[in-house]
């Protein structure tokens, strides 16, 4: 029984970690119209930020400020949001595919830079011994968990809330208005290049912090932690999920989190060991049927978009 | 150094515009940038060297040309490994790609493109392994060529094919009715349909000379590099980066594109550390949709 317990929390504190980035993409994606393909980039940012200023003091590399938990998730978010403030400046006159394959090669290029710049990033080592806060506050990994999971608890619900009430303001009415006419928008007085950049600089923000709440817990941040493979997975939660609707992000990070740990240990347990190297590769294989299954039978998602009216437009009906 | 450079950069580059043309006029005929493109050069190169595998189990057909490193069966398998790759791309066309542009918008081609990128790669994973595998063992003698540049035998073979390959492709797209139709369908598809295109067939042999184009390109880097389960999705950002220098829908864009890409990789060695190159494509891109954004032979809208 403490068994599944401590597996549960375990689960959900890596499925909130990620759904905090599915809402971000949500808010560019399901409610902008930007197609961010270079999720694993933003996260990356965040966890390498997280860790240089947290992490202890070492020889020979930048950062190690020791500074205290809060400090690194927000300096996560800054960085993330100040790399995405670039980005978007350069990118985001781009429409569509040809956004989704600049953003992309962003993701590589930061890639390569975290495993070439050894003086910030430690290279392939990475950069070890991130402290956990949790670990000062309990003892036993079942309890430290727990206390984790409830600050990941308490992030992921003011992200949520706080998204929640701004794509329900009439700055988020705008997002979507860009969304499906920008010129019709455009026309109305709104200035679509700004708030484009506003909305991609703060979904990347949230991949920052969550990219910064995964390196927390996990304690170690290294060139492979945030691979393509990454951003293949963000985007299928939301899709899972139904883009245009914060639960069904949130529902969709937890499905496909799931399907992937729940498919990894049931290959641990039924597929001889000389065949575990390749176990990765099924699961892989099993989130691409997922993605592509999802959009033919059920291309809402889950759950689909929710439809947001002015309260003085709701007043007038 | 810089003319060594120079021709590695042409000969990668021979590859990636091989492997462009089918992102080329997918992006523009097909209106999709698809990201499971790459995945059909991993998919063709391993299909030749199922090829190749049982062509050899089977004797061989008698050793290999001159100073080359291989014979009839890897010329065969070309053949085998364009068809074989051709129905792979026609199926997913027909479960998947054609059933979603029904329904939904370009942009979900783009997600889907994702999910099959995702399996194709993992099942040639699944089923080969990740170790790298070669077409053939044998030991090749570079060639010395004036500026004291080396060249294998095999990589004169790919660029001889290479414009073999372009020069078919041009008198099948100015001469034959199939290629002049997926001309004016990349014009105006609308157009098209009402002078009697039937776009249903066009946007078939799209996939068939993008897959074809696709398995050849494999086949080549399996046999001038190596074959490895992420051959393919290494290469994305190149192919991208010579389908958009080329502008969309250009089949002499997408192999000037290829060989723009190939040289600026190999020739940014002398101004970068080496191990930034793969950067380089993405540059590339930026620049191009910066100051150019229909691409270097692309018509402006």
């Amino acid at each position: 029984m403490i068994g599944v317990i401590s597996y549960l929390i375990f689960f959900l504190i890596l499925a909130l970690t990620f759904g905090i980035a599915v809402m971000g993409l949500n808010l560019q994606w399901g409610f902008t119209g930007l197609f961010n393909a270079g999720v694993a980039g933003f996260l990356a940012v965040g966890g390498y930020t997280h860790a240089i200023l947290t992490g202890p003091a070492r020889d020979a590399v930048f950062g190690g400020f020791e500074l205290p938990f809060v400090v690194g998730l927000l300096g996560a978010m800054l960085a993330s949001g100040l790399v995405a403030i670039v980005v978007g400046l350069v990118t985001l006159r781009l429409r569509d595919e040809y956004l989704a394959v600049a953003t992309f090669g962003i993701a590589v290029s930061i890639q390569l830079v975290a495993v070439n710049w050894e003086y910030v990033t430690g290279g392939t080592l990475g950069l070890i011994g991130i402290p956990n806060p949790s670990k000062g506050l309990a003892d036993g990994p079942l309890r430290q968990n727990a206390i984790y999971l409830g600050m990941v608890v308490l992030v992921a619900v003011l992200a949520y809330v706080g998204l929640q009430r701004i794509v329900q303001s009439p700055w988020g009415r705008v997002l979507k208005a860009i969304r499906e006419d920008e010129v019709a928008a455009a026309s109305l007085g709104k200035n679509p290049t700004r708030v484009r950049l506003e909305s991609f600089v703060l979904g990347c923000a949230l991949m920052g912090l969550s990219g910064g709440l995964y390196v927390g817990f996990i304690g170690f941040v290294g060139a492979t932690d945030f691979l393509p493979i990454i951003t293949f997975q963000i985007w299928t939660m939301l899709i899972v999920g139904g883009s245009g609707n914060m639960k069904g992000a949130l529902l969709g990070a937890a499905v496909v989190w799931g399907v992937w740990t729940g498919s990894g240990f049931a290959i641990s347990k039924i597929v001889a060991p000389e065949w575990q190297a390749q176990s990765g590769a099924l699961q892989a294989v099993l989130i691409g049927l997922i993605l592509v299954l999802t959009l033919l039978m059920r291309p809402k998602g889950m759950i689909g978009e929710d439809v947001h009216v002015s309260r003085h437009a709701a007043d007038t009906t | 150094m810089i003319l060594q450079h120079t021709a590695d950069g042409i000969l990668s580059g021979a590859i990636i515009g091989l492997g462009a043309i089918g992102l080329s006029f997918t992006m523009k005929i097909l209106r999709f940038a698809n990201f499971s493109h790459s995945e059909l050069l991993t998919w063709g190169a391993y299909f030749g060297l199922i090829f190749v595998s049982v062509a050899t189990a089977m004797g061989g057909f008698g050793g290999t040309f001159g100073p080359l490193s291989f014979g009839w069966p890897l010329i065969l398998a070309l053949v085998f490994a364009a068809v074989a790759t051709s129905v792979l791309a026609l199926l997913l066309h027909h479960l998947i790609f054609e059933r979603l542009a029904k329904v939904t918008g370009h942009m979900t081609m783009v997600f889907a493109s994702f999910g099959v990128a995702l399996l194709l790669r993992n099942a040639v994973l699944l089923i080969f392994g990740a170790d790298p595998i070669y077409y053939s063992n044998t030991l090749q003698f570079a060639v010395l060529l004036p500026g004291n540049v080396r060249v294998l035998p095999d990589q004169v073979f790919l660029l001889a094919l290479t414009i073999v390959v372009v020069i078919a492709l041009h008198l099948f797209m100015t001469r034959s009715r199939t290629g002049i139709a997926m001309r004016a369908t990349a014009e105006s598809p609308d157009l098209a349909r009402v002078s009697g295109v039937n776009v249903n067939n066009v946007v078939r042999w799209v996939w068939v000379i993008g897959a074809s184009g696709a398995a050849v390109a494999g086949v080549l880097y399996g046999l001038t590099v190596q074959l490895r389960p992420e051959l393919g999705f290494a290469l994305i950002l190149p192919l991208f980066a010579a389908a958009i220098l080329g502008g969309a829908g250009s089949l002499y864009g997408a192999v000037i594109g290829g060989l723009i890409v190939g040289l600026s990789e190999n020739l940014s060695v002398m101004i970068i550390p080496t191990t930034y190159k793969p950067a380089v494509p993405f540059l590339l891109i930026l620049a191009i949709l910066y100051f150019r954004p229909q691409g270097l032979f692309g018509e402006k809208k």
